[in-house]
């Protein structure tokens, strides 16, 4: 059962790279994000049997990230085939420069999106760590092609940035895997497999010094992928050239994985009593991200740019909430549902503003209300569930990670974190009201009669979020306070 | 057994200073080949008396295509890119070896305060790893070749690979060869993005890759 | 006190202009000519001594000490140095320190002395010299001091005599590097050819010839002499080394370190022969990297 978690999209992505027709690629693309979706929730009912000798297997923190990642993909896919329909294979004009650019194979496009799932699930579900930094790294080579989709010079420096970046990142996160390997040695000579439950068995035992270094080398790497101020430079570059429902998977489900690598040596230091020291660099990477991200979108003119900085702060937040422990962990887990769902709809609203109002610069899009009403509504409404506001599901986890810091007696951690959160808000509401009011200008067309699933599917992805700000699910709860229990 | 080793760890060495100092892409792109097949021979060389098939095949895989394969795809990249066939660094080479040399002081150092619980057969295997790392980093940061910036990647995934060699790891196979095929398509994808950038901008130099950046009003 | 041979001071003081002339006979063979005779070299000096010496109203003293002391220095740190079987003339605990320290003033007075002739030529020689000598000093003592380290010794003599075929066994890459930073020191310090051209006829691209323009006759004989007797200092070092084979007979011993000698001479020929003068700002990379190599050497 998890194996086909991993084959289906790896076979339909090599597959799709050959598939000349359109319609046909575009049901491969479909049939198989709804297969993985499929079984992925059945994992909810049937607890799948581990696979490859057990490097396979849905622990509860694999689950949460490997159902949202394949829930994102399913949206994605609809939402990328009405996308690519809208695109055609044309040249077009550059928004910014003006100069005609054509956009990659459709074919490859579809191809990698597929792998690029099949990469992400198995970082969900491999067990192995060093396997996981293969899937992570994969992840990296994937999504590469993704962000160059548009041929223009502004996307293939962004993804040169992003292959350079990342690669350089996770380089590091594989010298740590090697440093945990050290740790692992016993003095007599006899090694611990690098399989997570067995490392966390043989936690007491491990050489401290050489594990802090690993943890410090694999919280570096990961924190480049995951986009953890300062590594997170990549980030803002890829996320706004590539195409919006690129930018919604890379936010929404990419950088989970990435931080799920970042879990897992946590959950071995939280085991191993070093949780103290782990915590604490978590905490000041994730404040400082949080930082980051507010003082870029603070005056920020590009609206993708402006998400992708949401993005780095939401990763902060994250960080901080795995790093403060406690009752804090299973709000940064609830965060990394409602942070997910909630970035992917922004992303796709992005996506259909830009496609009518041709600007990525906020001053240059007005009245998204009455030219787009039902992308209006979400801009604005998601603009203010990402910034914390109730009654949506990120008020939520943010509030109940607040609450632990303050439980715990960390009172600057709070005041910083609120702080923050409240310049944020002043900081994106301003251009979100001004976006979403006023009068179109004349240059916008009427928006012609664009596919349903272009407003669709960010406006489930929308209802989900509101849902998950009133109702938890009781199993959802389950199996969140059960990761959070992995977590310390 | 600890000769040869020692040997090829010294030629790690150089080949590090070789990258550092060469001012043709073709000898930076030659030094990373070398390193490669160094590795292989250093991989096979470390498991003295408990041959396995796959302990012999994967280190030879690896040097094949780190030594080989790679270095031909870069010599391709570096012929299509048609690009001015200097290095063109952002510091002296002078400049640049004297950065090396601090980062063999450095590695040494470490090397000395690191203790494993296994003595490797070398004192000279962990800081060799660990300065190849360094002079990794060291090309990335002050090259603008996007070309050389693949070589120092190379060089930093080549450094951790000595380390791995260095205690001793034994990784699964299948992990083993998971490593060597992200490595292998990593510089593939930045192969073709190479080909991309010299066909969008007429050359490959990276610091003219600048126009994304934060508009804040 | 060790006893000691005053043969290799002799050997050197005979034989070191004629290791010259294997150099340049080789570089001749190389490039198809017959090549001056192997004697010329003493030729030239004889013909030199002969001459007056001129000097100019503006030079002092010290223009005129330049190449005495060059040359006494020289002696006196061939006076610490082995070869072949037989023990230096005074060796003593620490003396590769003074070696480097007497080859560092027979430079300092060249080069006060060109500074002396106020010439632009001639200072921008000495500027160069004193550049690159600052980096070949350093490759120069640390790869002594490699050598010391790895055979446990503090004197050239017994470092030398200690160098074995089984030390190459032990220890092959520290030697290896020892002598490869070896002899590019050799190399850049002889004025030898991918560091400078003794046989060039420009000003501008010299190094170490500039600098002696103004000398002449006697004064200038000693500086050929000076440079031939720090080509053999040198060679013996490096031939010390490469060639560790130990007999026991002292005669056996000196004529391996003769052949070596011409081995050594005849292969510089050909790299000199083979190899572009670098272009001077790249030199101080080429010695940047023999300091690193005896670093390496001594870290190992």
């Amino acid at each position: 059962m998890i194996t086909l978690l991993v084959i289906i999209p790896a076979c339909a992505g090599s597959v799709a790279f050959f598939v000349e027709s359109d319609r046909l690629r575009r049901i491969l693309l479909l049939s198989a994000a709804l297969a993985q979706t499929a079984i992925s929730l059945a994992t909810w009912i049937v607890q799948p049997a581990p696979a490859l000798g057990g490097w396979l297997a849905e622990d509860a923190l694999g689950k949460v990230i490997e159902t949202l990642t394949s829930v994102l993909f399913l949206a994605a896919s609809f939402y990328a085939v009405a996308y690519l329909r809208e695109e055609r294979n044309q040249p077009h004009s550059d928004f910014e420069e003006g100069f005609l650019f054509s956009n990659a194979r459709e074919a490859s496009f579809t191809g990698c999106l597929l792998l690029f799932l099949a990469a992400m699930t198995l970082v969900a579900v491999s067990q192995q760590l060093a396997l996981l930094w293969v899937a992570v790294e994969a992840t990296t080579l994937a999504s590469a092609p993704l962000i160059y989709f548009h041929r223009h010079h502004r996307s293939l420096e962004a993804t040169w940035k992003y292959l350079l970046i990342c690669s350089v990142g996770i380089a590091l996160a594989l010298l740590g895997i090697f440093f945990l390997a050290v740790a692992a040695t016993n003095p007599d000579g006899s090694t611990t497999s690098l399989m997570v439950q067995d490392l966390r068995a043989n936690a007491r035992h491990l050489n401290v010094p050489w594990f802090k270094a690993a943890f410090v080398l694999l919280l570096v790497g990961y924190g480049t992928k995951m986009g953890l101020a300062p590594f997170h430079t990549w980030l803002p570059d890829a996320h706004s050239e590539a195409p919006s429902v690129a930018s919604a998977l890379l936010s929404g489900a990419l950088l989970n994985c990435a931080f799920l690598g970042i879990l897992r040596a946590q959950e071995i230091c939280v085991a191993g009593g070093l949780a103290d020291f782990s915590g604490r660099l978590l905490l000041i990477f994730g404040l400082l991200s949080m930082a980051v991200g507010a003082v870029f979108i603070s005056g920020q003119t590009d609206y993708k740019r402006m998400l992708a900085y949401s993005s780095v702060e939401h990763m902060g937040i994250l960080a901080v909430g795995v790093g403060l422990g406690g009752a804090a962990v299973f709000g940064a887990m609830l965060h990394v549902i409602n942070h997910s769902l909630t970035k992917a709809m922004l992303f796709m609203v992005a996506g259909n503003l830009l496609a009518v109002y041709r600007t990525k610069n906020t001053e240059g899009v007005a009245g998204a209300l009455s030219v787009l009403p039902v992308s209006g509504v979400l801009w604005l409404l998601g603009l203010f569930a990402i910034t914390g506001s109730p009654p949506f599901g990120p008020f939520l986890s943010e509030f109940t990670i607040l609450k632990a810091a303050l439980d715990q007696g960390q009172t600057l951690v709070a005041v910083v974190y609120l702080a923050i959160l409240a310049v944020i808000l002043a900081a994106m509401a301003g251009p979100a009201l001004a976006m979403a009011q006023g009068t179109p200008g004349e240059h916008v067309a009427a928006a012609p009669g664009r596919s349903i699933a272009l407003s669709a599917v960010p406006a489930l992805l929308g209802i989900a979020v509101l849902v998950m700000g009133i109702y938890l699910p009781p199993v959802l709860t389950r199996v969140l306070r059960e990761a959070a229990h992995l977590l310390g | 057994m600890s000769q040869l080793i020692n040997s090829i760890l010294v030629l790690l060495v150089l080949t590090g200073f070789m990258l550092l100092s060469s001012s043709r892409l073709a000898a930076c792109i030659r030094a990373i080949a070398i390193q490669g097949m160094l590795l292989g021979i250093l991989a096979i060389s470390m498991q003295d008396g408990q041959w396995s098939v796959a302990g012999v095949l994967l280190p030879l895989s690896s040097a094949v295509v780190k030594g080989l394969v790679l270095p031909w795809l870069l010599f391709r990249a570096m012929r299509e890119a048609d690009t001015v066939r200097e290095v063109e660094p952002l510091i002296s080479y002078n400049l640049s070896i004297i950065a090396g040399a601090a980062a063999l002081a450095l590695s040494l150092w470490l090397g000395q305060r690191l203790q494993l619980s296994s003595q490797p057969p070398s004192s000279l295997l962990v800081p060799a790893a660990f300065f190849t790392s360094l002079v990794g980093m060291i090309v990335i940061v002050s090259r603008r070749k996007a070309l050389t910036q693949v070589l120092g990647y190379l060089a930093l995934e080549n450094g951790v690979y000595a380390f791995g060699a260095a205690v001793a790891l034994r990784l699964p196979v299948l992990v083993e060869l998971g490593i060597l095929l992200d490595v292998f398509v990593g510089v593939f994808v930045m192969g073709i993005a190479i080909f991309h950038i010299s066909r969008e901008f007429d050359h490959i130099d990276t610091d003219k890759l600048a126009a994304l950046t934060d508009q804040l009003r | 006190m060790i006893s000691g041979s005053l043969l290799p001071l002799i050997s050197a003081a005979v034989l070191a202009p004629l290791m010259q002339a294997v150099i340049t006979r080789t570089k001749s063979v190389m490039a198809g000519r017959v090549g001056a005779p192997l004697l010329q070299p003493y030729w030239d000096l004889y013909k030199l001594i002969r001459k007056g010496a001129v000097y100019s109203h503006t030079t002092s003293w010290i223009f005129q000490m330049g190449p005495t002391v060059g040359l006494a220095s020289l002696i006196l740190a061939l006076a610490l140095i082995p070869f072949g079987g037989f023990p230096a003339l005074s060796p003593f605990s620490g003396d590769f320190i003074l070696i480097a320290y007497l080859m560092a003033l027979g430079r300092f007075f060249t080069v006060v002395a060109a500074l002396d002739t106020g010439s632009s030529f001639e200072g921008m020689g000495a500027s160069r010299e004193v550049t690159f000598s600052a980096f070949a000093e350093p490759a120069f003592f640390l790869a002594l001091a490699a050598l010391a380290r790895q055979t446990g010794h503090l004197s050239l003599n017994r470092v030398l005599a200690a160098v074995s075929t089984a030390t190459w066994m032990r220890a092959a890459p520290m030697l290896s590097l020892t002598l490869a930073a070896l002899i590019i020191v050799f190399l850049a310090e002889n004025a030898r050819i991918p560091v400078d051209d003794p046989a060039t006829h420009l000003e501008l691209t010299m190094i170490h010839e500039v600098m002696v323009l103004d000398h002449s006759g006697p004064d200038f004989a000693m500086i050929q002499y000076g440079a031939a007797l720090k080509l053999w200092l040198f060679a013996t070092i490096i031939v010390g080394v490469a060639a560790p084979w130990h007999s026991g007979n002292r005669w056996t011993d000196t004529a391996v370190g003769l052949i070596g000698m011409l081995v050594l001479g005849i292969a510089t020929g050909v790299i000199e022969s083979s190899m572009a003068r670098l272009r001077l700002y790249r030199v101080p990379q080429l010695l940047l990297v023999a300091i690193v190599l005896s670093a390496l050497a001594l870290a190992l």
